[in-house]
């Protein structure tokens, strides 16, 4: 599932396609040599802020337009400069047993996101994920992780594995504090959405051998 | 994160009589990221009229010859020829540089001499010209092991640079360490993760399309973990340019490599 952009429409241009650790469509058919990609927005995507942004500038001709276009960028402006607050949960045992959303999450979209680049996850994962060469073995592969750990335990891993493991490289998804020179575009955001999280979860609980 | 540095910290004092920390890579197991391409990389930086990094240091040694700013001198009026008085340096960048007290990379040395010596404009950073004229001074390194950071003057900023080397960063809350020491040689969604050795800078990296200097490399692993970049020439990307050298002590150098 390919998100929109949830960038700060106001950050100024990405810097050019390339950085990180490649960006875009792969130049290189042979795996070894294929780079990675962690952004969330690459400046040539479709759906990226940016191009939203320039067609709702080009269509600006018209006055009821403009003033339409200003509120619209007012009102992301002002989402994008609100830190994104966290749902609070509760942590019981070495697990967080309630939703973050209040609802179960949809596996299928799930599968999706663990799969998407930008989630971060299949950079250092691998998992039973036959239709993709490019996955990381810096993490144990996820076949399996619905029998060797609850719902309850798989979402506190997602929300913050450092509890598990306070050395642990696998990021925290659902924290903001205690970071250090985050990028101004990802500033008070966790990395995924408290829904993300439920998708995500639903989909580990199904790895099941 | 503060528990980061404070154990930094701690390693330091306790680590003080031997040379090599906790989690760092012995020398003779240190590696060029050459020995993580595949055979067509390889081949491609190995043969000189292959490797496109090769124009830009044609483009290079035109420029050495070339008079410039309101001095209306060329490099090659104060250094003569290159393939001599060139022959090492770069191996020994950045090095401490006493009027500024303290270390300046190879870039901010041409540019140097082009303020003080040739009274012209500073190049930008990535600039044709800057590559090329960095590219082309490197070259006359090529195979000179690494001795930046010998200097007792560059050690502050060596430790500087070791500090940030172990500071975890960013959104997803990784250091270089996490990749570049505890996991060279696995796999990141695919591509082989490498020792992170500054030995081919400039290089021409294919996803590029283009050469790159090391603080390119650098603030796109910066940006790869959601961590605001330092800017270009910063003392912190100086002092982690230094801490790598220094780390790759003994490395032969390669300038122009070719990277995936
Ligand atoms: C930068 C590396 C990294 C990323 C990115 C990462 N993980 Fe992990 N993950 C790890 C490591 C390492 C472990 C092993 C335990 C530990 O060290 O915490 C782990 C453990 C796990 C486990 C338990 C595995 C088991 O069965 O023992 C699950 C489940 C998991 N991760 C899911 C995910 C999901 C889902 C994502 C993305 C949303 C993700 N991880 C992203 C590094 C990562
Ligand atoms: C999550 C993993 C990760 C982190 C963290 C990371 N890098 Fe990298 N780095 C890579 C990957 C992948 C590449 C491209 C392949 C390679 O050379 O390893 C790379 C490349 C490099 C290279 C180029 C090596 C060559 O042969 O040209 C250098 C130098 C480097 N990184 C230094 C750093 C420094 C300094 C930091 C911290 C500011 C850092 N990296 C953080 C993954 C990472």
């Amino acid at each position: 599932m390919e998100r929109a952009c949830r960038h700060d429409p106001s950050a100024p241009p990405h810097p050019p396609a390339g950085e990180g650790w490649g960006e875009g469509v792969p130049t290189i058919e042979n795996p070894q040599e294929e780079r990675t990609l962690t952004r969330r927005c690459a400046a040539s995507s479709p759906t990226s802020g940016r191009g939203k942004r320039s067609a709702r500038l080009d269509i600006s001709s018209h006055i009821p337009s403009i003033v339409a276009a200003v509120i619209t960028l007012n009102l992301a402006l002002a989402a994008g400069a609100r830190a994104e607050e966290l749902l609070p949960y509760n942590i019981v045992g070495d697990g967080i047993p309630a939703s973050l959303t209040g609802s179960p999450g949809d596996a299928a979209r799930g599968r999706a996101l663990v799969l998407a680049r930008t989630t971060t996850c299949i950079l250092c994962h691998s998992g039973p994920f036959p239709e993709t060469r490019f996955q990381g073995d810096l993490a144990p592969d996820l076949t399996g992780a619905g029998n060797r750990w609850s719902a309850s335990q798989l979402r506190l891993r997602l929300v913050d594995a450092s509890r598990f493991n306070p050395e642990t490289i696998m990021p925290s998804y659902y924290r903001t504090d205690g970071l250090v020179r985050v990028g101004r575009n990802f500033a008070g955001k966790p990395i995924l959405s408290a829904a993300e999280i439920e998708d995500i979860v639903a989909f580990l609980a199904t790895l099941r051998d | 994160m503060m528990s980061w540095r404070a154990m930094a910290a701690a390693t330091l004092l306790v680590a003080a009589a031997p040379a090599l920390l906790a989690g760092e890579i012995a020398p003779d197991a240190r590696r060029s990221g050459y020995s993580f391409m595949g055979p067509d990389t390889r081949a491609m930086q190995d043969d000189d009229t292959s490797n496109p990094g090769m124009l830009f240091v044609l483009d290079g040694e035109a420029l050495w010859a070339k008079k410039t700013g309101s001095a209306d001198k060329a490099c090659v009026d104060c250094h003569g020829d290159a393939r001599s008085s060139m022959k090492g340096v770069a191996a020994r960048y950045p090095a401490f540089d006493n009027a500024l007290g303290r270390p300046v990379t190879l870039d901010q040395r041409i540019n140097l001499c082009r303020a003080n010596h040739q009274q012209a404009t500073p190049l930008p950073y990535e600039s044709r010209d800057l590559l090329a004229l960095s590219a082309f001074t490197a070259h006359q390194s090529r195979g000179t092991p690494i001795t930046a950071g010998d200097d007792p003057q560059a050690k502050p900023f060596v430790e500087q640079g070791r500090a940030l080397y172990m500071q975890r960063e960013g959104q997803l809350n990784l250091a270089c360490t996490n990749c570049h020491d505890d996991n060279f040689d696995k796999r990141l969604a695919g591509a082989p993760i490498t020792q992170g050795q500054p030995t081919g800078y400039p290089l021409y990296r294919l996803e590029w399309q283009t050469l790159g200097s090391l603080e390119r490399r650098l603030r796109s692993c910066m940006t790869g973990v959601r961590a605001q970049a330092y800017d270009y020439g910063s003392p912190e990307l100086v002092a982690l340019e230094l801490y790598l050298m220094s780390r790759a002590h003994g490395l032969p150098m390669e300038t122009p490599a070719v990277r995936p």
